[in-house]
């Protein structure tokens, strides 16, 4: 049987979920853009945006469960579905840290301009490219791919503690930071949790792949 | 788990068509066993030699071992009678005999020549048709003729025909798929029961009730077996692609 029923639905849920990783690799990017940059229209642009990726987010959860109550996925499509089903919230969820990322650059760019960065782009663009690579192995089903990229969510943990005590200090030196400094203690700490997603996703890819758990493995 | 039935390189063959290539594999005690396939692809005639039920066809012929408690019963001398009486079977289409709700149950007690008192004959009776969870529709008709219930209902009075004469094995040949889905559940949950003093083979053309009552699963393609695994791993994740094709409805 050339073509079953299914695979015209399981072909729309893929489109889907793919456009909802574009969306959310980009407000991810463009967040990032928006304070660097000191972009108050792009940052505004980014949280108005944030509404399309939850309407992605509802017609991929309409469109699994009606694939799951009607067509009775077995096997590989069984577990496609349940991976986007699953990795659909933990784009919506990364899109959310956009979003708060981009209300954090509202604030930020109309305070003084911090002296630097300090590592943020390069966190910045870990955890962008740690998402972009995630997506890429989800529509490849590369598990080896998922398993590398897991494991460089310890470079945004080190990213991260690096920038907290950074900008920790950078308070303690420069009082009149302390505002802009604190809002970017947030932003690090999502772009810190947006690793954190990314790994979850690479964890359901590898399921797709391999019907395996990897996720809390010391209890499986 | 003990292992029930163990079938070891069992050929079989219908004159000179082969119809089952090579099969081994082994049955657990007390579990569900659902054998799945194409029409033809040989499942059918695996059940039926488990209690040799195809020897009432003059051309076939069986090599190989099928071992029941540690007895092939394809060994000479084997009590065919004693052996599906100890491996029972339900077909496909109920096929309740015209006599009263009673006596199709008692039937088979009797034929046996298992000799009970009148009151042990109505317990054993009133067991089989509470185990085929039939007793609370009939027990105010038993000495009804059986063609009066519905296809359900037969189907689980011949299923109570079968436990009355106390197997140990029960051999199911699509027993639901005449049903309506009311009827096929309580077959299905049934089986699920019966798993608890009995062992089940049972062949079915619905994936889903072979995901939903069977805990291993084996699927037959021209006449192999192609895989034989837990119904876990058959259903999410089969190591053969063609059990992935046939289960994912890519042939059929």
């Amino acid at each position: 049987m050339d073509h079953r029923i299914i695979d015209q639905q399981l072909d729309v849920l893929r489109d889907k979920i793919l456009l909802l990783g574009g969306a959310t690799e980009s407000a991810v990017q463009r967040a990032m853009q928006s304070l660097v940059e000191r972009d108050s229209v792009l940052a505004k642009q980014v949280l108005e945006e944030d509404k399309i990726i939850d309407q992605m987010e509802l017609e991929i959860d309409r469109l699994s469960i009606e694939i799951l109550a009607l067509q009775h996925p077995a096997a590989h499509d069984l577990r496609f579905v349940i991976s986007v089903a699953k990795i659909t919230p933990i784009l919506e969820r990364i899109a959310d840290h956009a979003g708060s990322i981009a209300e954090a650059a509202l604030v930020i760019n109309i305070e003084p301009l911090v002296k630097n960065y300090v590592e943020f782009p390069m966190m910045a663009q870990t955890a962008a490219e740690m998402l972009r690579s995630a997506l890429d192995a989800f529509t490849n089903e590369d598990a080896q791919l998922s398993r590398e990229i897991i494991e460089r969510d310890k470079e945004i943990d080190t990213s991260y503690k690096k920038v907290f005590n950074a900008l920790l200090e950078m308070m303690i030196d420069n009082p009149s930071a302390t505002t802009g400094a604190a809002h970017l203690l947030f932003v690090a700490k999502h772009l810190e949790r947006i690793g954190d997603y990314v790994k979850d996703i690479c964890e359901l890819n590898v399921y797709l792949r391999e019907a395996a758990f990897i996720k809390h493995s010391r209890l499986i | 788990m003990e292992n029930k039935i163990r079938v070891s390189n069992l050929n079989f063959f219908y004159g000179k068509a082969q119809a089952l290539y090579d099969i081994s594999l082994e049955v657990p005690e007390r579990q569900v066993v659902a054998c799945i396939g194409p029409s033809g692809c040989g499942k059918s005639t695996f059940l039926r030699t488990l209690n040799r039920m195809n020897d009432t066809i003059p051309i076939a012929r069986a090599d190989g071992e099928v071992i029941v408690d540690g007895e092939n019963i394809y060994a000479p001398g084997t009590d065919v009678v004693a052996l599906r009486r100890k491996v029972g079977m339900v077909f496909q289409k109920s096929n309740p005999f015209p006599k009263s709700i009673f006596d199709n149950v008692a039937y088979g007690i009797r034929i046996n020549g298992i000799q009970t008192s009148k009151t042990d004959l109505n317990d054993r009776v009133e067991k089989a048709l509470h185990d085929a969870a039939l007793w609370n529709e009939v027990k105010d008709r038993l000495n009804t003729s059986a063609f009066g219930l519905s296809g359900g209902q037969q189907q689980r009075l011949c299923i109570a025909r079968a436990l009355a004469v106390q197997p140990e094995v029960i051999l199911m040949d699509e027993p639901a798929s005449a049903l309506d889905p009311i009827a096929t559940q309580k077959i299905e949950e049934l089986v699920v029961e019966l798993k608890r003093d009995y062992t089940i083979v049972i062949v079915t053309h619905n994936m889903q009730q072979a995901s939903r009552v069977s805990d291993r699963t084996a699927f037959f393609m021209l006449g192999k077996l192609v895989e034989y695994d837990s119904t876990q791993k058959m259903f999410q994740n089969p190591n053969e692609k063609l059990t992935e094709d046939y289960i994912t409805g890519r042939f059929g």
